[in-house]
């Protein structure tokens, strides 16, 4: 995976709770996609989840924003409860990042615009300090030098790692990850895993979907494997990859890993 | 054996391709007679071009420009060209293109319209170049030199010549300081254009703005409470009230303390393209902004919201045009409080613009549909409500996809103006036209005004059409 040694040293599990999920169940029309989900996220985890497609994995983090709407159940994320209220709505939106598998770059505006919309719209912050949060941040996912492009000019892997940078300009507590790199070629996904570890090193909540199983051991703290719309089984990542307990997990993880 | 190494030691020269390879000769193989069919058609071509030509040409070529009548028209025609031979007879435009343009519109207020019409792309220049110093600063140096001369020659008082050169000259200022600060012109226009064209007391426009600023008022005062939809809704509820209750008593009052203002001119006065472009430009103009709410009102998930809009959108295509002007007057004395006695054109303006915008509606709406789900998704992922995402995401990206078929949709509406005639309007086609060919002198002219009108038509239209196609090329940025 990474060359360099990975710095664990600021990456510090709190006691402090920033993601509460508790017997929170969802169906699209009559089918029950989350059964029964129960999950507590402390501040400064990095969580991968996995599992077969169709397990529910994207709806799952999709309701931690609000994306999709569950029918029972809590989410408190941030101390803030996921309900009908616009305003708790906002306010969670504007403390979780969200990185999706196709990038969803704002094709007619450029990377700087990308990176300042947000921050100017929503927290009101002026154009010209927007700006320089937009290039430190830039120039932390190694792309300062695009900050005038548009997205449809940049490689798939330039390409989410704006989306990432355009995430962390709204100074999120909590980042979420849709298979990040599962749209892109083998050279991209290491520029983009790079910049995910560098995040986890400096001590961000990430929730991580992905298959990217050399992430999960270098970086995870916990792994959760879904199945069926449940949670099958988590640990942490050395027991999970080594000593699985569950059958579904043993035959996913073999199925993934080729042995 | 053949020797596998080789080097070559003498680099060639470029050389001229073949004759078959260059020039004309290659283009007219490859574009004319690429195949025995395409041969056939480009000869089947060329002799309809000749004789196209051959019959017509010596009609323009026996043009006549000065003349009293059509019967004056023909024999000069005869005398020059011969017995039997034709020729047009645009000595009718020379003595009668005022009507074309400004109908009975009284002659010595003609520089009012054309104030209007100068002004106008003063005001639209904001909106179509926004930003662009360079283009903004020479579309306002045409507008002043054509108000320096058009205006002398409609001969305007020298007081209306001199405030419009003083105000074009400030917009040019205004333009190298703070080019944004010209939308505020653009804001006024209106109500100026009215009171240019309608005349009446200087209060009727300023009083009708006001109506906008009751409602932008009421937004800003409620929006803080009640979000933005419920407040928006209450401010245009506001102004429509101010419209049609307050506004004529206000402006009375105001006028009979102050007076002052502009000669008026009745509706039945206007005609020609003056009560073309006034439809159509005031149709294009509204009926975007409604286009996109309707559309948007399609798309909401509020259940009335959307069953409203569908609705109206269905009903309004569904009905004829001209069934809607026919009964238009009938329609709007519904909603109107009783003794209202609503202006004719106006009355055509909003059918119009409501025809037009049912039509935008759907156009928008395609192009809404057209983007990805994920533009609206990280739009809300990123905390911008409903009305920023709709705003800065979704919106410019839709209007973008449908540039073309919202400009097909302008051109149509600016050439519907012309059904206005149904309704006893004098447009410029059949209006106009039917009135020069009523008198004596014109009788039996035919081709003469339709190429006239239909010329000034399409300078128009293909103006909007070239237009778009620049907005396209500039907003282009997807790069695929
Ligand atoms: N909008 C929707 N309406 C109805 N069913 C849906 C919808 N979105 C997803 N589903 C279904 O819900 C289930 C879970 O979908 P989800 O996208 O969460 O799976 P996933 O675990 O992310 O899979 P993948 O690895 O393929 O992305 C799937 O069976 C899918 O078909
Ligand atoms: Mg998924």
């Amino acid at each position: 995976m990474s060359e360099h040694a990975i710095d664990r040293s600021k990456m510090k599990v709190s006691d402090e709770v920033a993601i509460q999920i508790s017997a929170m169940n969802k169906w699209y029309g009559t089918f029950h996609v989350l059964r029964d989900i129960n999950m507590t996220v402390q501040r400064g985890e990095r969580i991968v989840i996995c599992g077969p497609s169709g397990s529910g994995k994207s709806t799952l983090i999709r309701c931690i924003n609000r994306l999709e709407e569950h029918q029972q159940g809590q989410i408190v994320v941030d101390g803030t409860e996921l309900t009908n209220d616009l305003k708790n709505i906002d306010k969670v939106r504007s403390e979780v990042g969200m990185v999706f598998q196709h990038f969803n770059l704002f094709p007619h505006l450029t990377i700087l615009e990308n990176c300042t919309l947000a921050p100017i719209w929503v927290r009101k912050v002026p154009k010209k300090e927007a700006e320089e949060t937009a290039m430190h941040f830039l120039r932390k996912v190694k792309i300062p030098e695009q900050a005038n492009k548009y997205p449809g000019q940049l490689s798939g892997g330039q390409q989410q790692r704006v989306a990432i940078a355009r995430s962390l300009c709204m100074r999120p507590r909590i980042m979420l990850f849709d298979e990040p790199t599962s749209a892109l070629d083998p050279e991209m996904i290491k520029e983009v895993l790079d910049t995910m570890i560098e995040l986890a090193e400096e001590g961000m909540t990430m929730l991580c979907v992905t298959h990217e199983m050399g992430f999960a051991q270098a970086v995870a703290n916990r792994v959760i494997f879904m199945d069926q719309g449940q949670i099958v089984e988590q640990n942490e990542p050395k027991e999970f990859f080594n000593n699985p307990k569950s059958e579904r997990t043993k035959l996913f993880l073999s199925q993934i890993l080729g042995h | 054996m053949a020797n596998a190494s080789y080097v070559r030691d003498q680099m060639l020269p470029p050389q001229a391709p073949p004759v078959s390879e260059a020039g004309v000769v290659k283009w007219l193989r490859e574009n004319l007679f690429s195949g025995w069919f395409n041969t056939i058609l480009t000869l089947v071509g060329v002799v309809v071009i000749y004789w196209l030509v051959v019959s017509a040409l010596p009609w323009w070529l026996n043009s006549v420009w000065n003349a009293e009548s059509l019967s004056q028209c023909r024999e000069i025609v005869a005398a020059t060209a011969g017995e039997g031979a034709t020729g047009a007879c645009w000595a009718m435009i020379r003595e009668r293109w005022h009507q074309f343009i400004f109908g009975f519109y009284p002659p010595e207020l003609w520089w009012r319209p054309v104030m209007a019409f100068g002004l106008l792309f003063a005001a639209m220049a904001p909106v179509l170049f926004a930003g662009q110093k360079k283009n903004l600063t020479l579309i306002l140096g045409a507008v002043g030199l054509f108000l320096l001369v058009t205006l002398g020659l409609a001969g305007a008082p020298m007081g209306g010549w001199i405030a419009s050169l003083v105000l074009v000259g400030g917009l040019i200022a205004l333009v190298q300081v703070m080019p944004g600060r010209l939308l505020w012109f653009t804001a006024i226009y209106p109500a100026l254009c009215f009171w240019l064209l309608w005349g009446g007391s200087v209060w009727t426009p300023i009083v009708a703005m006001l109506g906008f600023v009751v409602m932008g008022g009421a937004y800003l005062a409620l929006v803080g409470r009640l979000g933005p939809t419920a407040s928006a809704l209450i401010g245009v509820f506001l102004a429509v009230f101010w419209w049609l209750f307050l506004d004529i008593p206000i402006t009375t009052a105001l006028a009979s303390m102050i007076g002052g203002g502009l000669d008026q001119v009745d509706s039945d006065q206007f005609g020609g393209f003056l009560l073309a472009i006034t439809i159509g430009v005031t149709a294009i103009t509204f009926s975007l902004p409604i286009g996109i709410l309707l559309a948007l009102g399609r798309q909401s998930d509020m259940l009335i919201v959307k069953t409203l809009c569908v609705g109206f959108i269905e009903f309004i295509r569904g009905v004829p045009l001209i069934t809607l002007l026919f009964t238009a007057s009938l329609l709007l004395q519904y909603f109107l409080p009783p003794g209202t006695n609503f202006d004719i054109i106006l009355r055509v303006i909003i059918l119009v613009t409501l025809f037009a915008a049912a039509y935008l509606a759907e156009v928008i709406r395609g192009g809404l549909a057209a983007l990805p789900r994920g533009q609206y998704e990280a739009a809300d992922a990123l905390g911008l409500d409903y009305w920023r995402a709709q705003r800065l995401i979704i919106l410019p990206q839709a209007l973008k996809i449908s540039i073309p078929a919202i400009v097909s949709t302008f051109i149509g509406l600016f050439k519907d103006t012309t059904l206005v005639a149904f309704v006893g309007l004098m447009d410029p086609l059949k209006g106009v036209t039917q009135i020069v060919r009523a008198d004596i002198d014109w009788k039996g002219i035919y081709w003469e005004p339709y190429i006239f009108v239909g010329a000034i038509f399409f300078v128009i239209c293909f103006g909007m059409s070239r237009y778009s196609m620049y907005l396209e090329r500039k907003l282009k940025t997807d790069h695929r």
